[in-house]
């Protein structure tokens, strides 16, 4: 039975924890080939990283990519076994430790998962790590043999000597692999030899997730750990002026009141005092400059300056000049608000810390950030830091934070009270805690031909940089424009000669950060929605408008035509039904989402059916694209329908799911999902469902209603048809 | 004192008997496998069963769990038809909600053992998944169910 390896800190303190017969070294690795070899007796074969072969014969796969849900402790191993032709069911999946060999291809020193890069970023990498493994035990059993290598071959989990029927055990070659080179070159696979890749595989964590047994970030445990809950201030960059601690300490359980630079900490012997000491805590505190901030005041200031022209991010053409000598033009002004992550796991941090060294248990999504802040603040050096990977609860882009928020503050809290200790974040604390989906506002307009085909597009964006001031402007921020706030308006995809896209990227106190799909997260709503506009004022099709104007984009085409296809696009629908149609590349993808909705007299949209066709190269788990597509198109639904974070006062007005509501299943559409079968490089997946829904819902809405909407999220019951 | 049967065990904790029980079962008596969520009963992560009922965790002081069976997901064997179907639907992602979403069908299966599509959308709203499982929980529910009619647990 394959299982996932969370290395705790009990194991490492027993040396080794004894698993499957074979002994397995906590984070020992990346091992150095003086180092293959655990303690003791058993012998182990760690070809490179990623690897480590036992002679019991279980393969344990490092990951260095965090899980989250989106399947890469399944699909990573996959890379590997595809090319080392190992027994499947003898897989491990270990956590990497951090370290310069994990670090992600694509982004720099930097260890992490994000921007749906994971399966194309190792590709790759995990393929040849595999394919060098599997070479290395051939060479050794050659050598054992006496035989030629080429005459030799690898088949779940041995190597195989045709001619003379011999065959040794991946474990049984390992102590003498483990002394070989690796190969400077590896020829990988062709595709039409894939036996695992493009199959449909069970996720190796599932059975630990559904036993109860899996451990996230909450639910590690150190000796003596304590655990801490926060009392942060009501007001982004607010600051403690006073506090009085008696209250709370009498409290059974509360061991102390520390104060750290985010707040003041209530140290307690479990969660239960730790909230309860926080509760009975009297705070004042220094407001700040924010304590004025309030939604209403942003969108006024946003709306005057999306009139003004921003920071040019695309030109082509003479967009102004065109849709002033069009024969129609046609504008509108779209928004969406601030959003939370709200990981269903609420944010957590474990942290030991001692005089020379600190452990971290923690669901990061950012290992090498999170690792220098930690060291930073603890005021120790980097090596002598060591984060522990748990699963996490959810992601989302929440545990991806370049200022390490969660992380930074459980580590002033262990020096503060020299003990474990765990810090666990509340709904309430979660959903306040900032770091949101920025709040957008979009100022677009067209120019018409005679035939109502667009001859110009304007679009001013107005709304904060996520990437500002962090260690990413040099990558993300060009001329002034970041990336992040453009992408899927700058690029979109439809044939108008002359475009114009600027930015405005105003410094507001909010904290914001990446949040599933990032920039798409807006972008496809007005792009999607404006074209459906432009479709409805040239009374045509708005799917054969869309095929009209893609005469460069055949893959956005591909999907579109067969979402439409199994939507039954254009069929008869139920009397108060209608569909609406998007379409939108994103992380190397495309997806189109075909909804059909229905508006009752009360205005109550439900949302029946998505279609969701995605081309996302070639795939490597099946089973993961129809679950992360199913999983796009819920979260992206709960933001169009429900999702606002809102101020006045300069506080947050939401708190838990009564006020920022998710999805729940009386609401969840039946959604299909095909793949495009492509031979392409494979692409993301994890991102790329979220964009297109909530323009499809919203161009359905219109479609049975008349009525278009603008401004996210729809309301509960809000719409009056 | 306060005397708990959870999962056939008896545990004494020494706790003020206003803790909810999550927090007994998770800092006291060690079982990780029921999770937080949001606290107010909002999402159905920490569902366990009380002589038999779905009941949210984190809203039930322990008190009033005492002298009552509670069980927990660690205490649902390994070879119920709901965690079979699970397993076999492959319905978790991240995971983190799926002991609420497995405990909730438990207690949803043996009150009603052959659920329409209504009684799944109504009784499992309960429980929400950010990860957006919904689809397949249903499946799942379906195939357990067709399990447990057919031959109930094995
Ligand atoms: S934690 Fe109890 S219902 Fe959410
Ligand atoms: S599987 Fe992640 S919240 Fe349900």
């Amino acid at each position: 039975m394959s299982r996932i390896i969370n290395i705790s800190r009990r194991d490492l303190l027993k040396t080794g924890a004894v698993l499957g017969g074979g002994l397995i070294l906590g984070f020992s690795l990346p091992v150095p080939k003086s180092a293959l070899a655990g303690p003791g007796k058993a012998k182990s074969f760690a070809p490179n990283a990623f690897i480590r072969i036992g002679d019991d014969d279980i393969v344990t796969i490092i990951v260095n990519k965090s899980e989250m849900g989106q399947g890469v402790y399944t699909s990573l191993p996959m890379l590997i076994a595809e090319e080392l032709e190992c027994d499947w069911t003898k897989i491990r999946v270990e956590s990497a430790p951090v370290a310069p060999e994990y670090n992600h291809t694509e982004w720099g020193p930097v260890q992490g998962t994000g921007g749906s890069s994971s399966i194309r970023s190792t590709w790759n990498q995990f393929r040849k790590a595999g394919a060098a493994a599997r070479l290395m035990l051939i060479e050794a059993a050659a050598d054992s043999w006496k035989v030629d290598e080429g005459s030799c071959r690898a088949d779940k989990g041995y190597v195989i000597h045709d001619r003379s029927g011999k065959r040794l055990s991946f474990g049984a070659l390992a102590e003498k692999a483990s002394i070989l080179d690796p190969p400077k070159e590896v020829v990988l696979k062709k595709p039409a030899d894939f036996k695992i890749i493009g199959k449909a595989t069970k996720r190796l964590d599932t059975p630990e997730k559904v036993s109860g047994r899996a451990v996230f970030g909450i639910d590690a445990k150190v000796k003596g750990m304590l655990t801490a809950v926060v009392a942060r201030p009501p007001v982004f960059g607010g600051k403690v002026k006073t506090f009085d601690p008696e209250k709370t300490r009498k409290i059974a359980g509360v061991k102390e009141v520390v104060q750290v630079p985010s707040g003041i900490a209530v140290v307690a012997t479990g969660f239960w005092p730790a909230l309860n000491g926080r509760e009975a805590l009297e705070v004042e505190w220094e407001e700040g400059e924010n304590a004025g901030l309030s939604t209403e005041r942003l969108r006024s200031r946003y709306a005057n300056l999306s009139m003004t022209p921003g920071v040019v991010a695309k030109k082509e053409g003479d967009a102004s000049g065109a849709i002033a000598k069009s024969v129609r033009q046609i504008s509108a002004e779209y928004e969406v608000p601030y959003l939370a992550h709200a990981t269903m796991e609420p944010l957590n941090c474990l942290v030991d810390l001692r005089e020379d060294r600190c452990e971290i248990w923690t669901g990061t999504q950012f290992q090498t950030i999170d690792r220098n802040a930690a060291a930073a603040a603890a005021g120790l050096k980097q090596e002598q830091v060591k984060i522990h990977t748990t699963l996490l609860g959810g992601g989302f882009g929440r545990r991806a934070n370049p200022r390490s928020d969660f992380v930074v503050e459980a580590v002033h809290v262990a020096k503060a009270v020299k003990q474990p200790v765990k810090v666990v974040w509340t709904r309430e604390d979660d959903i306040r805690g900032g770091y949101y989906r920025p709040m957008w506002y979009d100022r677009i307009s067209a120019g018409l031909d005679s035939h109502g085909m667009p001859v110009a597009w304007q679009h001013t964006i107005v709304g904060q940089s996520i990437i500002k001031g962090t260690i990413f402007e040099k990558g993300f921020i060009k001329n002034g424009v970041d990336g992040t706030s453009v992408e899927g308006a700058s690029n979109m995809p439809y044939d108008v000669p002359n475009i114009s896209v600027d930015l405005h990227s105003p410094d507001i106190g909010v904290p914001v950060l990446w949040w599933r799909s990032v920039g798409h997260s807006h972008t496809a709503f007005v792009v999607e929605s404006f074209i459906d506009e432009l479709a409805h004022a040239a009374a045509k099709d708005p799917y054969e408008f869309r095929m009209s104007l893609l005469h460069k984009h055949p893959r956005h085409k591909a999907v579109l035509e067969l979402a439409a296809q199994k939507a039954g696009w254009g069929s008869p629908l139920p009397n108060g039904h209608g569909r609406g149609i998007a379409v939108h590349e994103s992380f190397g993808s495309f997806v189109a989402q075909v909804a059909e909705v229905s508006v009752s007299n009360k205005g109550e949209v439900r949302v029946h059916k998505v279609v969701c066709v995605i081309d996302c190269g070639r795939t490597v788990n099946p089973d993961t694209v129809y679950a992360q597509m199913e999983s796009g198109v819920v979260f992206g639904l709960s933001a169009a329908l429900f999702g606002a974070i809102t101020f006045k006062d300069g506080r947050v007005l939401q708190s838990n799911f009564h006020d920022y509501p998710m999805v729940r299943m009386k609401q969840m559409p039946k959604v299909e999902v095909y793949i495009i079968p492509s031979e392409e490089t494979p692409q993301g997946v994890g991102e790329p469902g979220v964009p297109p829904i909530a323009p499809a819902v919203c161009n359905a809405i219109f479609a049975v209603t008349g009525k278009r909407i603008r401004s996210l999220p729809v309301g509960v019951g809000g719409l009056q048809a | 004192m306060i005397s708990l049967v959870i999962n056939g065990k008896r545990h004494m904790v020494d706790v003020s008997p206003d803790t909810p029980l999550l927090w007994v079962i998770r800092d006291h008596i060690g079982l990780t496998g029921t999770k937080f969520g949001c606290g107010m009963a909002q999402c159905g992560a920490c569902t366990v069963l009380i002589n038999g009922k779905a009941e949210r965790s984190c809203q039930t002081p322990v008190r009033d769990a005492q002298g009552k069976k509670i069980t927990t997901i660690e205490g649902v064997s390994e070879t119920h038809p709901v965690k079979k179907a699970w397993i076999s639907e492959e319905v978790p992602q991240c995971g983190y909600c799926q002991s609420g979403q497995i405990m909730q069908t438990v207690a949803l299966l043996k009150s009603n053992p052959r659920p329409t599509e209504g009684d799944i959308d109504e009784l499992m709203s309960g429980c929400i998944c950010r990860c957006g499982t919904y689809q397949r929980i249903r499946r799942a529910i379906r195939t357990a169910a067709g399990v447990a009619a057919k031959g109930g647990k094995k």
